[in-house]
């Protein structure tokens, strides 16, 4: 793997990462809101 | 670093290529419409939850897109409006898409099931399990129907919003459903009609390379025809005001005159095909227009009455 190759695998990485824990953040709101929404009615 | 077996074959992908693959500018017009449906029911329901329904439909639905592009990404391939997707060339494996996309299918159908019910939980699966299989891999290569059969697909995001609010299936879903089921054969075929070369090299059967021009053109004026009635259905038997009545009218009067011409005429050597561009450019703005009426209706009128 040649110095530019590297550099883009480790940017792809990072930028799926930061796109899954943001993902996985919605997703905790998202459960909290429903489960609020859930107990009013 | 070490380089893995893996990552000699490709790149991994960027998120980009991810997301792209959920087909993107098609989730729009689910979203809207599974919207519509939603707002447009009789009844009342938790905003958070009719956002969990919205949110479960265009998940669902990008699911069924990566499926389908996991499935078809040697056909796209030979195609010069799908070259460009991610696994034609070559930014992402294929066992990944697939993986990405069973993952957003079970999530939505799950989420869907525990937040909002069930029976709309069932639905979702029922959409996708129908585009991406029944449509994808078992229609689309060997019928010239297909695209009728695909609307099906299509046609269940205001059905699957509708039962959200309302917990049961009723005409009006239904009448929903039927009116994008009429409405994609017409709206696919004018842009078959201006793109079909592509179609013929990649193998698939659409109706304009199989069965001809001629065909094709008259059975865009049987579907514009039967959608001015399906279209009208809902506001015929009270489940709508006069508002959507009157939209209905205009705009399904305007595409049957749109697809007149269409279907009258051949197409000769150099053709700039304008009658078929302006039907189909005019067949996307027909559907925001009529579902928006059908909320605008709604809130405006509040004669919606029958459930």
């Amino acid at each position: 793997m040649t110095p530019e190759e590297d550099a883009r695998f480790k940017r792809a990485r990072r930028g799926r990462n930061l796109a899954l824990a943001l993902v996985l953040l919605a997703f905790v709101a998202l459960f909290y809101a429903i489960t609020i929404a859930k107990m009013v009615h | 670093m070490t380089v893995t077996a893996a990552s000699t074959q490709a790149l991994p992908a960027e998120w980009r290529d991810f997301f792209a693959l959920t087909k993107p500018r098609v989730m729009s017009l689910v979203v809207f419409t599974g919207l519509c449906g939603l707002l447009a029911a009789p009844g009342h329901i938790n905003p958070v939850l009719g956002f969990t329904a919205v949110l479960c439909i265009a998940l669902g639905a990008g699911g069924a897109g990566a499926l389908n592009q996991w499935w078809e990404a040697d056909i796209d391939a030979l195609m010069k409006r799908t070259s460009k997707r991610p696994l034609p060339s070559g930014r992402l494996r294929r066992t990944d898409a697939r993986d990405f996309g069973v993952a957003l299918s079970v999530a939505s159908v799950l989420v869907m099931g525990l937040a909002v019910g069930w029976l709309c939980g069932a639905i979702l699966a029922l959409s996708i399990v129908y585009y991406a299989v029944v449509y994808t891999i078992w229609l689309k290569p060997r019928t010239p129907q297909n695209i009728v059969i695909g609307g099906g697909a299509g046609a269940f995001p205001p059905l699957i919003g509708w039962v959200a609010v309302t917990g049961d299936i009723t005409a009006m879903p239904v009448l929903l459903f039927a009116i994008i089921f009429m409405w994609t054969p017409p709206h696919f075929w004018a842009l078959a009609l201006f793109v079909k070369t592509d179609y013929a090299k990649a193998g698939i059967p659409m109706l304009p390379v199989v069965a001809g021009e001629a065909v094709t053109r008259r059975q865009i004026l049987v579907y514009s025809a039967i959608l001015l009635v399906v279209s009208l259905l809902p506001w015929w038997i009270g489940g709508t005001g006069a508002l959507y009545g009157l939209a209905a009218l205009v705009l399904s009067g305007v595409f049957l005159a749109l697809a007149t011409p269409v279907a009258l005429r051949r197409a000769l050597e150099g053709d700039k095909m304008a009658p078929e561009k302006r039907l189909f450019g005019f067949s996307i703005i027909y559907l925001f227009a009529l579902f928006t009426a059908l909320v605008a209706d709604h809130y405006l009128l509040g004669q919606g009455s029958l459930a």
